[in-house]
């Protein structure tokens, strides 16, 4: 049994990785069914409707918005957007990362050091003052949300894969391999790619929730996705306009970022300690 | 009256055995060996004496230091076990003291926790302890951090804090492992000295450390006590077979002379090799210094050293691992360039390399067959697949594993077996050199046997030329055919085997040879011959590199550094060599 085929053997023995990460695809498959059955859509305002409080009659269990929209299928749509753009993101960081860190590291020397020092270059600029930048500058959309958090996101990633690179690279398996004359590249993909996994897996749980956040977080400010699409933070933007009259515009969308993010933050622990057991050094 | 008794003491972790049913004592000022090889059972012990056991651990049985059982014991009691009665002196002493603490204060804390003395009495009794333990300048070391000290001096102030407290039992754990054969001399010796009426439990892996240091002797196979009796009487005649497989596999310096080789051309020569690194803020460290070595088919030759020799720098370099100031390397005659990277397929495929730490030169993710093919797969990019698994199962063959082993992943080896794809790794492309780089340091003295043989016997089959760096000259005295010692980044001596080892020319060789502990009560080696330890090569003494440490310095030694002389065939550099007796080992 290889190292991987064991972590992700013991990671299912895991009860918070099963939990959490059982909650996840639950909270995913209803994000996806959910719309396709309710008999309303995110789009449509019903006057007659506004600020209905949830109730079962009508099939408008979360109750509607300030419009008359029907809060399920909006938070729904929400959760799609947010899931789908934290794992865009983190998934253009970790393939932006983990080259970046894996090059940096394995070369070593000026490069590394040039390498790096645009990395700390990037992280001094203001995340924020960036992202007002570029959503002044071009038209705002889905693809340019993806683009500012990945953007902030693989600088992290870069770091500790280089870190990790760095150690590899001074084992004594690649320096045997060097020896033979392994061509470095094949080193890398053979040698240091696939010690390098556990890591980047352990990592790459835990910059999604990091994701999740800042999209919330940008929306909120208005500077993220932009009505009449929606994203969990755009939802809990408006919840806080109508917290008075109408608590459950807030309090569902709010509870289910909170959930999501959990679950997130518990697999990444999970995946952590299976990985810190040592037992796949 | 019996100090210790541990009576049917069991350990398990989840079902597994690591102590089964173990019973023994130790009497006051006595003291033990406890032998074994790795896992069997020893620390696991030794914690348990100290209720330092971990809590996953299922233990029965019973523990009485000094009459008071341990199992199940409140942490207050065993508290005031702990150093009072019972201490313990650990492998690493790097880890074992803290590194924020200053020496002198965490030996201090040892007497005001067990209300011993305080304020300025604790200060001159620690400071009389560093003195005892041979700390130079206890006052000094007193207000100074762990790693302010050496490896040596480092234990050494272990030893001040483990006996501050006089307690009636020490427990010390492989305490010499960490260090180098001068200086683990000079600590048993010491241990031997200061103990005077306190029991010594000596836990070790090597039978000349027991043969020479202790009275009676235990030895553990899988957590079982299989043989325990006077070490006097176990050596000369063991009960059991483990016993005797255990002594027989112990290093000796008296083994029969080995044949000489089937002396083919010169293979591989590094001619006036000088390495050294910037060390940033420090100096130039010079690591190798202007160091002359051939190797011919056939043929190993040992590079023996301590710790800061030049040893792993000079072969690393020649290997163009690193990158070497002057000098030149060359194999079959054809000069080589410097790093590895630049240099020739060819020239990669005919020097290969075998790491000390077995498990660590494999890579975690590959099985076996895959980590053995590599080198081929580079190489002979063309060979069909079958043929290259018929290669990798003949090689794997030949290091004694079967195909079982084939789809195991290194994890999943012991240390010799992992080794032992290592070394087919290394002879899969049919090398002319193989380095061995402290090959068979970390395994167990059975299992280190089997290595050098694998060895020897690719050697016979290919005319394998082999450089064989160690810092522990027994192990050389049964492989190598030619011997090269280094101090400080130069060849001390260079002689043939049975010239070093019967009538070594220079002092050090000699103290080398002094230190080797040796598995015979009646004859156990392992004396102090030289004292000091090897002085920093950021700030390498004038003149001749030894003289600090040399009982026969002069005046000359001081100022100039000595040529490498030609004497009956020894080449060996001291101004002193052909006028000193260094002694003659009898044969």
């Amino acid at each position: 049994m290889s190292a991987r085929t064991r972590f992700w053997a013991s990671l299912r023995s895991s009860r918070t990785a099963a939990v959490s990460g059982g909650a996840l695809a639950v909270i995913a498959l209803i994000a996806i069914i959910g719309p396709l059955i309710s008999p309303h859509d995110y789009l449509q305002t019903d006057f007659s409707k506004i600020l209905h409080a949830p109730s079962i009659a009508n099939m408008q269990i979360f109750g509607t918005d300030d419009l008359g929209r029907d809060l399920f299928v909006r938070t729904m749509r929400g959760a799609q957007v947010t899931i789908l753009v934290a794992v865009v993101a983190s998934v253009v960081s970790l393939l932006i990362g983990v080259l970046y860190g894996m090059v940096a590291g394995f070369i070593g020397g000026r490069v590394d050091a040039v390498m790096m020092r645009l990395v700390d270059t990037l992280y001094a600029l203001p995340f924020i003052f960036f992202v007002i930048l570029l959503m002044v500058v071009f038209e705002r959309s889905l693809l340019l949300i993806f683009v500012a958090i990945g953007a902030v996101n693989w600088l992290d990633m870069a770091r500790i894969v280089r870190g990790q690179t760095l150690s590899l690279r001074e084992r004594e398996f690649v320096q045997a391999a060097r020896l033979t004359g392994v061509s470095p590249l094949r080193i890398i993909i053979r040698h240091i790619a696939p010690n390098l996994l556990g890591v980047v897996i352990v990592y790459v749980t835990l910059t999604i929730p990091q994701a999740i956040l800042l999209e919330s977080f940008l929306s909120f400010l208005g500077l993220g996705i932009q009505e009449p699409q929606t994203s969990l933070g755009a939802l809990v933007d408006a919840g806080v306009n109508q917290m008075e009259g109408a608590s459950w515009m807030l309090l569902i969308p709010a509870a289910l970022l909170a959930l999501i993010l959990m679950c997130f933050n518990f697999l990444g622990d999970a995946l952590r300690d299976v990985f810190d057991s040592r037992r796949f050094r | 009256m019996s100090l210790l008794d541990v009576e049917g003491l069991s350990i398990d972790y989840a079902g597994e055995f690591a102590v089964n049913k173990l019973s023994f004592s130790v009497a006051r000022g006595e003291s033990v060996g406890l032998v074994g090889e790795s896992g069997s059972g020893k620390t696991q012990t030794a914690l348990a004496i100290l209720g330092l056991l971990p809590s996953n651990a299922n233990v029965s049985g019973s523990v009485k230091p000094g009459g008071i059982e341990v199992l199940g014991a409140r942490e207050a009691q065993l508290d005031s076990l702990r150093a009072r009665r019972v201490a313990m002196v650990f492998q690493d002493p790097a880890l074992a003291l803290n590194p924020y603490v200053r020496v002198g204060r965490q030996l201090q804390r040892i007497l005001i926790q067990h209300k011993l003395a305080r304020g300025a009495q604790a200060k001159a009794r620690v400071i009389d302890m560093l003195g005892r333990v041979g700390l130079p300048d206890a006052e000094r070391q007193y207000s100074a951090y762990p790693h302010e000290l050496s490896g040596g001096m480092r234990q050494r102030a272990m030893i001040a804090a483990a006996l501050i407290a006089e307690p009636e039992l020490l427990i010390a754990d492989e305490p010499t492992t960490a260090l180098d054969v001068t200086v683990q001399a000079q600590i048993l010796e010491l241990l031997e000295e200061l103990r005077e009426d306190t029991a010594l439990l000596l836990i070790t892996h090597d039978l000349g450390i027991v043969a020479g240091h202790c009275e009676r002797m235990l030895v553990l196979e899988h957590g079982r006590l299989v043989e325990a009796g006077v070490t006097r009487d176990v050596f000369a005649s063991p009960q059991n077979g483990y016993t005797e497989r255990l002594i027989a596999a112990a290093p000796r310096l008296d083994c029969p002379d080995i044949p000489a080789p089937a002396v083919g051309n010169k293979v591989f020569a590094i001619d006036a090799a000088s390495v050294s690194y910037k060390e940033r803020g420090r100096g130039l460290l010079r690591a190798v210094r202007e160091v002359d070595l051939t190797v011919r088919s056939g043929e190993t030759i040992a590079v023996v050293g301590e710790s800061g020799s030049g040893k792993s720098s000079l072969v690393r370099a020649a290997l163009g691992l690193v990158p070497m100031q002057a000098g030149r390397v060359s194999l079959c005659g054809e000069a080589l360039s410097g790093l590895a990277q630049n240099r020739t397929m060819a020239v990669r495929r005919g020097m290969q390399l075998v790491f000390q730490d077995p498990v660590g030169s494999l890579n975690p993710q590959m099985p076996v067959k895959n980590i053995v093919a590599e080198p081929l797969a580079v190489h002979e990019p063309g060979l069909a697949r079958s043929e290259r698994r018929e290669a990798v199962a003949r090689i794997l063959n030949q290091v004694g594993l079967d195909a079982s082993y084939l789809e195991r992943f290194p994890h999943e080896l012991s240390g010799g077996q992992a080794q032992r794809v290592a070394i087919a790794r290394a002879l899969i492309l049919q090398p002319k050199v193989l380095v061995c780089d402290e090959a068979v340091a970390a395994l167990d003295g059975t299992v280190r046997k089997q290595i050098l043989g694998v060895l020897r016997q690719a050697q016979e089959d290919s005319g394998l030329a082999i450089i064989f760096i160690t810092h522990d000259l027994s192990v050389v005295r049964s492989i190598s055919h030619r011997v090269a010692v280094m101090y400080m980044g130069a060849v001390v001596e260079l002689a043939d085997n049975v010239a070093i080892f019967r009538r070594p020319r220079h002092p050090y060789t000699r103290a080398l040879l002094d230190a080797v502990p040796i598995p015979d009560p009646q004859n156990a080696g392992g004396r102090a011959s030289l004292a000091g330890e090897i002085p920093s090569a950021l700030a390498p003494p004038q003149g001749c590199a030894f003289h600090p440490r040399c009982r026969h310095a002069q005046e000359q030694c001081t100022l100039e550094m000595p040529p490498l002389q030609e004497l009956d065939g020894t080449a060996v550099r001291c101004f002193r060599a052909d006028e000193i007796e260094c002694g003659v080992t009898p044969e």
